[in-house]
């Protein structure tokens, strides 16, 4: 952090006058802010945002908040109160202390802002989540494909009412049951690769009824040539009969969640319907998971630019100023693998330096930035450049493509080779000349869920015999599956499937079966 | 754009969530719970309890790539002296040095520690329990309201209406603004009406009539302006609701602090006592506990004296019963006190006082309580031995021909804080041990 408080610093225009002193804040004052703000953000900065709504929240209500993922409304279920109790119990030892704020992908967008920020970080956070994460929701691809801001609110609420009508029918622990399994299924249940139809959650309930009128009308008749009573005997196909299988079923299929949803045998309608919700609120928060680095670098650059932009034109006093420098100095934090503090690559500061480092490209570039990005260097237009950016990447591609040299030796990365077959490690590559394409790709790999969660697909289903299923999990560079937790996920997909299930694991180059885990019927 | 202020909507909103967690734990909780109360020393075993259960049990599962095995590369930063092919050891304990991502949750996270509050705490450590004979508690639970008097308001329904206040705001307030009364009014009209059905009105007659006329006048302008009873006036009956507890308990703890009993021996009947006194306070709505320790003589003391002081002295049991009956007596009446005792000592006594507390307990004090308790606290050294409920000390011999006839009067042995919790279930449990 070179350059803490401004790049060009300028003298304050003579007749801005502070939009606030001291700490204290009121809503005159949160107004005048965020109407000083909205004009950097979008006369400056050229963003484009859904209209705000910007709720005051107590700390007991961050703690409600942070136990049901950040959403206003979500059904009941006992592992949120499980996380609740966890955040509670934290934060009142004071081994916590609590998010500014939280900001939900919705229209208009909601972000909730404790009570206890002082006016700085209220302003700050406005910045930051009003503007910077608002503006990345509306205009990253992944968000307008495989979310619909408008009626995710509508529905939450929808599942909620669904879901404590089904306690009230099926009773909690029927209910609490099938949830449970399609949490441990979440994961897996989201389409990563399918280009999505994109969702209107509006309609969901209007679909929903249609499913389940027609569920009662009519019977599955891939099922109804089962036998009434299950033998485990193992019926000879022959492999034209099994592809064809497959095929109705629509193997092999990535989203468990979905496969169980549509196929499972033994679910009742209002079983698949949670399922269906399960899936949804997954997928809702897909390109979430797939963002962290551009999203907080995003919102962090753009609450990082407009308070400096403020400062200039008068309208931060020099206290408010140092007390968000050191806020953001926090933020931004990246300890060095060595410090005992080390907990990985901080999203904010990886997401925040390289936002700086490609304004600076576009600004001031080096010879070797002129090289390596040759389409950007020197353009001299950041915002237009950044909007773009924020518009079509997610974490993996944009590290892939944006990762200067310049930032890796600033940070002074290195790439580890960790192999378990070896009782040490080797430094596979730094910050030089053969290194920066190389630890670019790996830690671009690093920020790619589909290196990160392991790879499982229903392979196939005998639908004739066993009703055995079978699940794959592609090992990628022999890393396996945490197994005491993967077994009793395989319990849950018994649950929901209602047969025997088993897992193999593949080695993804030999196609070798490494391993294998069996879950009984239930 | 707009500000929402959220912040005086209502709370609690992981309430259910909350609830629905410790429901699914249930089982694990209690265990830790027991644990925690058997070796807690002292303190009051109630407010902000820290429960840690093993988070395996409360787990949810999901398909993780493990932390071991395999190969993988790891981007980390702040290089200091590698360089390309450096090998270095693996480090411990996996996270950290090496640059590996620590683990979301699953491994290394073994037990999961929260606090229960103050309810949820007692609603599990009283499940299942009950006091005996709740029939009559039962029929008095709810808690009656009673209308007290509390002065007067301004405002009220009119059938609270208070006429004599409200006349006397009126009559002052006329007063005070001179409002002509009804009979002046009256005999100045029969005046004014003589004078004018006189044909010839003398000049003062007609000065009169003048004078009258203008007071007529300026009075019914005032009677206009000056209302009889005015708002203001009004005054209404006030009454305060207040709960007119029904169901109210007194719990008298008995105990032997002479040189006799010991400081473990003092800290299970404390332990006991404890338990007891939470579970009244929350089974009654008014408990009023009265402390009487005793060593050859008894005294009413305070909580902090029974549990904290030190006395010195011989044993003589009969004088805490004698004490209960003149406390009892002079006051809790019968017919409003659902009475509760409990008794412990080491069992040790006076020669021939045991014949006495036998007579206090059976003609005075048990016809009286709902329940009686008396526990021993036994040498652990003796443990073995007194395991079986027909030998014993002295007392211990003469309380037990009370079992036969009085149903509400039960005895129990202690030897280690473990016991104390079992005892104390066994004691109060549900199912009423013996019947009626």
């Amino acid at each position: 952090m070179s350059d803490l408080i401004s790049d060009t610093p300028t003298p304050a225009p003579a007749g801005r006058t502070p939009l606030f002193e001291g700490a204290e804040w009121n809503f005159a004052t949160l107004r005048q802010a965020y109407d000083a703000i909205h004009d950097v953000a979008v006369n400056d900065l050229g963003l484009d945002i859904y209209p705000n709504q910007i709720e005051i929240i107590t700390a007991e209500q961050m703690l409600d908040a942070y136990s049901s993922v950040g959403m206003p409304l979500m059904y009941r279920h006992w592992s949120f109160g499980k996380r609740f109790v966890q955040d509670d119990a934290m934060y009142k030892r004071g081994l916590q202390s609590l998010a500014y704020e939280i900001v939900i992908n919705s229209n208009p967008c909601i972000s909730y802002n404790m009570e206890e920020n002082t006016m700085t970080m209220q302003t700050l956070v406005m910045a930051h989540a009003a503007f910077g994460h608002n503006h990345f929701f509306k205009n990253n691809y992944l968000f307008q494909q495989w979310t619909d801001a408008e009626g995710i609110l509508d529905y939450m609420k929808f599942a909620k009412d669904f879901i404590s009508q089904c306690e009230e029918r099926y009773g909690l622990e029927q209910v609490e049951m099938t949830l449970d399994s399609a949490h441990a299924l979440m994961d897996h249940g989201v389409n990563r690769y399918a280009r999505p139809r994109k969702p209107n959650y509006r309609r969901e309930e209007q679909r929903m009824k249609e499913r389940l009128e027609h569920a009662e009308q009519s019977v599955n008749v891939l099922w109804s040539t089962l036998p009434a009573k299950p033998e485990a005997k193992e019926i000879p196909l022959s492999e034209e009969e099994r592809e064809e299988q497959r095929r109705l079923l629509g193997l092999p299929e990535e989203n468990i969640l979905y496969f169980l949803e549509k196929h499972s045998p033994f679910l009742h309608p209002w079983q698949r319907e949670l399922i269906r919700i399960v899936r949804n609120i997954a997928q809702y928060f897909y390109p979430q998971k797939q963002t962290k680095v551009m999203n907080e670098g995003c919102a962090t650059f753009v609450h990082y630019t407009i308070m400096n932009i403020l400062y200039d034109r008068g309208q931060l006093t020099d206290g408010a100023m140092l007390e968000f420098i050191d806020m953001h100095a926090r933020v931004v934090m990246q300890p060095e693998f060595d410090k005992p503090y080390y907990g990985g690559i901080n999203p904010y500061a990886l997401g925040f330096a390289m936002m700086q480092d490609i304004r600076r490209i576009c600004e001031e570039p080096t010879p070797e930035d002129r090289e390596w990005f040759p389409d950007i260097a020197g353009c001299g237009d950041w915002r237009g450049t950044l909007r773009d950016i924020w518009a079509n990447f997610r974490d993996e591609s944009f590290i892939q493509q944006y990762l200067s040299p310049h930032l890796i030796r600033k940070l002074r990365l290195f790439m580890v080779h960790d192999d378990a077959a070896r009782a040490d490690l080797m430094i596979n590559a730094i910050h030089d000349e053969r290194g920066y394409r190389r630890i670019r790709q790996a830690l671009a790999q690093q920020h790619d869920l589909s290196y990160r969660e392991p790879n499982i697909q229903v392979a196939d289903a005998d639908l004739r015999g066993t009703r055995q299923l079978l699940l794959k999990h592609f090992v990628h560079n022999g890393v396996p599956l945490e197994e005491r937790e993967a077994r009793s996920v395989l319990t849950h997909v018994s649950r929901l499937w209602g047969y025997a299930v088993r897992l193999q694991g593949v080695d993804q180059e030999t196609g070798r079966i490494l391993y294998e885990f069996a879950a009984p019927a239930p | 754009m707009h500000f929402i202020d959220r912040r005086l909507n209502p709370q609690d909103k992981s309430l259910t969530n909350r609830q629905r967690f410790i429901r699914r734990a249930k089982g694990q909780i209690k265990e830790a719970m027991e644990q925690s109360l058997k070796q807690r020393t002292i303190a009051d075993p109630k407010s902000g309890d820290k429960i840690a259960i093993p988070a395996k049990s409360i787990q949810e599962p999901r398909f993780r790539l493990s932390g071991q095995g395999g190969q993988r590369e790891i981007v980390a930063p702040g290089n200091k002296e590698f360089v390309e092919g450096d090998r270095l050891p693996r480090p411990r304990g996996g996270g950290g040095g090496g640059g590996r991502q620590a683990q979301d949750s699953g491994e290394g996270e073994d037990e999961f520690v929260f606090t229960l509050t103050e309810d949820e705490f007692l609603e599990l450590f009283f499940e299942d329990l009950e006091l005996p004979d709740l029939i009559k508690t039962q029929l008095k639970e709810e808690t009656a309201f009673k209308h007290s008097r509390a002065g007067y308001s301004v405002n009220g329904s009119p059938a609270n209406l208070s006429v004599v206040r409200t006349m006397r705001n009126s009559l002052a307030r006329r007063i005070a603004l001179r409002r002509p009364k009804r009979e002046e009014i009256e005999a100045a009209e029969k005046r004014l009406a003589e004078l004018e059905a006189e044909p010839h009105p003398t000049s003062s007659e007609l000065a009169e009539i003048e004078t009258l006329r203008e007071k007529l006048k300026v009075w019914s302008r005032r009677v206009k302006a000056v209302p009889y009873i005015d708002p203001i006036d009004v005054r209404y009956n006030r009454f305060d609701i207040t709960p007119h507890p029904n169901t109210q308990a007194v719990m008298f703890c008995l105990m032997d602090v002479s040189g006799s009993m010991d400081e473990r021996a003092k800290d299970l009947a404390k332990r006991f006592f404890m338990l007891l006194h939470m579970f009244l306070k929350r089974r009654y709505d008014h408990v009023a506990v009265v402390f009487i320790r005793h060593t050859h003589e008894a005294k009413e003391v305070d909580e902090q004296t029974f549990f904290y002081s030190r006395e010195s002295g011989g044993t003589v049991v009969s004088t805490a019963l004698e004490e209960m009956r003149k406390v009892l007596a002079a006051r809790f009446p019968l017919d409003e006190w659902n009475i509760y005792a409990a008794q412990a000592s080491d069992g040790e006594n006076f020669d021939n006082d045991s014949e006495r507390c036998l007579q206090l307990l059976s003609e005075e004090l048990l016809p009286k309580s709902q329940y009686y308790a008396y526990i021993e606290i036994g040498d652990t050294r003796e443990a073995d031995l007194l395991r079986d409920e027909d030998s014993g000390g002295q007392l211990w011999r003469t309380y037990r021909t009370l079992l036969e006839d009085w149903p509400n009067f039960a005895m129990k042995r202690i030897f280690s804080p473990a016991d104390i919790y079992p005892v104390f279930r066994q004691l109060f449990a549900k199912q009423q041990a013996r019947a009626r």
